[in-house]
């Protein structure tokens, strides 16, 4: 049954994908300019021109045109970048995992902090800890990251300097820190390229695990404390909608007769609390946490522009200025498939959370 | 037939609607001044549209006038507030002086305008363009509507923001073509929820009534469907101008909105964000309007799902 609802899942994606795909294409024929000169500068040659239009499918028929880069991601073929000469795909395994690894924390931050702030203000309905819990969550709602990141260091890196609160205003890691790959610690041999390769290199690039992997415990704590600030700069406005999801959603199921049933039972009021009202409450809980994903991604340009990390978000914001139009392409699919997935698995979780969905 | 029974039916319903409307307006009224927090929210909101009003007025000195020459200030100068101590032989500058010798005060209070007028205008365009696709796809149903809301899907395939950038890279940079980029990127929003409302309410005996009685495809749906579907449009789009704010000072911030020298929230945050350990002010109050304002809506907006939702009916009892 949960099988055939996965699948069913996966296929009603695939318009979407395939919609996603065109939007791309469509935006980045749009932009403004030749691309023949875009990527071999202003001086070339009608000859070389026509050649270089020839040579890359660009005088065929617009829906031919559109068929080749489709056939050329399916072979994750992304074309090259004009402003790094390297492939798309390349640069992705570089910067991907910097905006993994910033996307992962601050939605770690916004559930740890979150999901138990809601549940103590349902619990202690219109108590001064909800109160304040509520006007502190409507506040992180409505923040600007960009502001909140830059407020943050301020804090954070200059008030703070001289205490043992100081974090670092910018970067994954500080200069000469030792960022040895697991692969080349534990003496694997790797091909020099294909996708093995790609894949060992992404995962040493995200440092916290990178550095569990190589023990390397100096690296995780000035990985980690790098991570702080911008983690909470992007995780604030999840937090603040976890929580008051959470606790609306908590409130709603507190008031039902299963709940004073358990009570009347004599079950421990932490486990009626957690084990009876909070699975139940789960469900719109998850929905939040899927529209966060987009406001993460989103927010993820922001806050990368502010502490200075080249990710994903903020390699495309380059590349859309410089008018490089495979990177934006590339990167942009890349992330809308990454967000489909996402949503993918969100629903999925749905249905596992609730047996009603996958019986429907 | 049609000629006789009509005139009446039309009397009788603009008497029942508006004697329906007025009754709910002053429910949703009462419940809204009962809940502080919707009261904030209104009460930020009154006082931003009398600074957008009033600006020319109150503020000290024109946005754009450079004070090199005139006084006796330097670039991105700290606050002068003779209240707190700066002394009276110094110009007061409440909020101090930018990067290009400016009053950041007189600034900020001409970028309420612009502020408001981005989160109503893109909202209005967003509500338009969605409640149009919305309607007709759930109205006619079949293939209109599939077409309409897969290319809705689609749109909210993206994270916005990502969007909006790169659709204001193929418009080019600037105020307008922003505004219509974060219009475009929240139509999904407003379609989805004038579809589902449409979706309901056609089935209604009124409806089916007006339809028995020979009333054609326009009256029927922007007479009798449409505005029964008001309310869901009015909290998303109050809760929207929030959005919309927020996300046109992140591309105005990112140098794809607003241009230099307009006085904009985010463009003014942007332009001096490398300044933040030297000149913290510039960068925290036009930020901290920004969180207000979108403050401001959200607490509005919340307070009015509440109030206009009928499950709480019993409250304003």
């Amino acid at each position: 049954m949960m099988l055939q609802y996965i699948l069913r899942r996966l296929l009603a994606a695939i318009p979407v994908l395939l919609g996603i795909l065109l939007v791309t294409f469509a935006l980045a024929r749009m932009i403004p300019g030749d691309p023949c000169r875009a990527l071999l500068g202003e001086k070339a040659t009608q000859e070389t021109c026509e050649r270089f239009m020839r040579e890359k499918g660009l005088d065929k028929p617009i829906y031919q045109q559109f068929l080749i880069y489709i056939q050329d991601i399916a072979r994750g073929d992304f074309g090259n970048s004009i402003r790094f000469s390297q492939p798309v795909t390349r640069i992705l395994v570089e910067r991907l995992p910097t905006t993994v690894e910033l996307s992962f924390a601050a939605l770690f931050v916004s559930i740890l902090v979150g999901i138990p702030l809601g549940i103590l203000s349902a619990v202690r309905h219109n108590s001064w800890v909800d109160v304040v819990t509520m006007i502190w969550a409507n506040i992180g709602v409505s923040m600007p990251v960009f502001w909140l990141g830059l407020m943050l260091a301020y804090v954070f890196s200059l008030l703070l300097r001289d205490t043992p609160f100081w974090l670092p205003p910018s970067g994954r890691v500080s200069p000469g820190t030792d960022t040895t790959a697991f692969y080349i610690a534990w003496n694997l041999t790797l091909p020099e390229s294909g996708l093995w390769r790609g894949l060992a290199e992404f995962v040493s690039r995200l440092n916290i695990l990178n550095a569990l992997l190589t023990g390397n415990w100096e690296l995780l704590r000035i990985a980690v404390r790098h991570l702080i600030l911008p983690a909470v700069a992007l995780g604030t406005i999840p937090m603040a909608l976890i929580a008051r999801m959470t606790r609306s959603s908590m409130l709603e199921v507190l008031g039902q007769d299963y709940i004073r049933t358990a009570r009347a039972k004599g079950v421990r009021y932490s486990e009626v609390i957690l084990n009876h009202a909070f699975r139940n409450a789960l469900l719109p809980i998850v929905t939040v946490l899927g529209l966060s994903l987009g406001t993460l991604l989103g927010g993820a340009v922001l806050t990368e522009t502010i502490f200075g990390l080249s990710g994903v978000g903020r390699t495309l914001y380059d590349a859309i200025t410089a008018r490089d139009y495979a990177v934006v392409q590339g990167f942009t699919v890349v992330i809308a498939i990454f967000f489909v997935v996402l949503n993918l698995i969100v629903d999925i979780s749905y249905a596992y959370i609730d047996p009603r969905i996958r019986l429907n | 037939m049609n000629n006789l029974t009509s005139p009446k039916i039309a009397e009788l319903d603009s008497e029942s609607l508006s004697l329906e409307s007025v009754s709910l307006w002053q429910i949703t009224w009462n419940r809204l001044f009962r809940r502080k927090s919707s009261l904030v929210g209104m009460g930020i909101i009154l006082l931003l549209v009398l600074i957008a009003l009033t600006a020319p007025w109150i503020a000290p000195y024109d946005p754009l006038q450079v004070l090199i020459g005139i006084e006796n200030v330097k670039v991105r100068q700290a606050p002068c507030i003779h209240l707190l101590g700066c002394p009276s032989d110094q110009p007061q500058h409440l909020m101090g002086i930018d990067g290009n010798v400016r009053d950041q005060f007189s600034r900020l209070l001409y970028g309420t305008r612009l502020s408001l007028i981005v989160g109503f205008s893109t909202v209005t365009f967003a509500i338009v363009v969605g409640t149009v696709l919305g309607a007709l796809g759930g109205y006619f149903g079949g293939w209109i509507d599939n077409a309409i809301m897969r290319i809705m899907d689609v749109l909210l395939a993206f994270p916005s923001l990502l969007l909006a950038i790169a659709i204001v890279t193929v418009l080019g940079p600037g105020l307008i073509n922003a505004l219509l980029a974060i219009g475009i990127v929240s139509i999904p929003a407003y379609a989805r929820v004038v579809r589902a409302s449409v979706l309901s309410i056609r089935e209604m005996d009124y409806v089916s009534a007006t339809r028995a009685l020979g009333g054609n495809t326009n009256q029927i749906l922007f007479g009798r469907i449409l505005p029964n579907a008001l309310t869901p449009l009015i909290v998303q789009g109050t809760l929207g101008i929030a959005t919309a704010i927020l996300d046109a000072a992140a591309l105005s911030f990112l140098g794809l909105g607003a241009q230099p020298p307009t006085p904009e929230w985010g463009s003014m945050l942007g332009t001096e964000r490398n300044q933040v350990f030297t000149a913290p002010h510039l960068v925290f109050f036009p930020g901290f309007a920004i969180m207000l304002t979108v403050l401001a809506f959200n607490l509005l907006g919340d307070g009015l799902r509440d109030a206009l939702d009928p499950r709480l009916a019993h409250v304003s009892k």
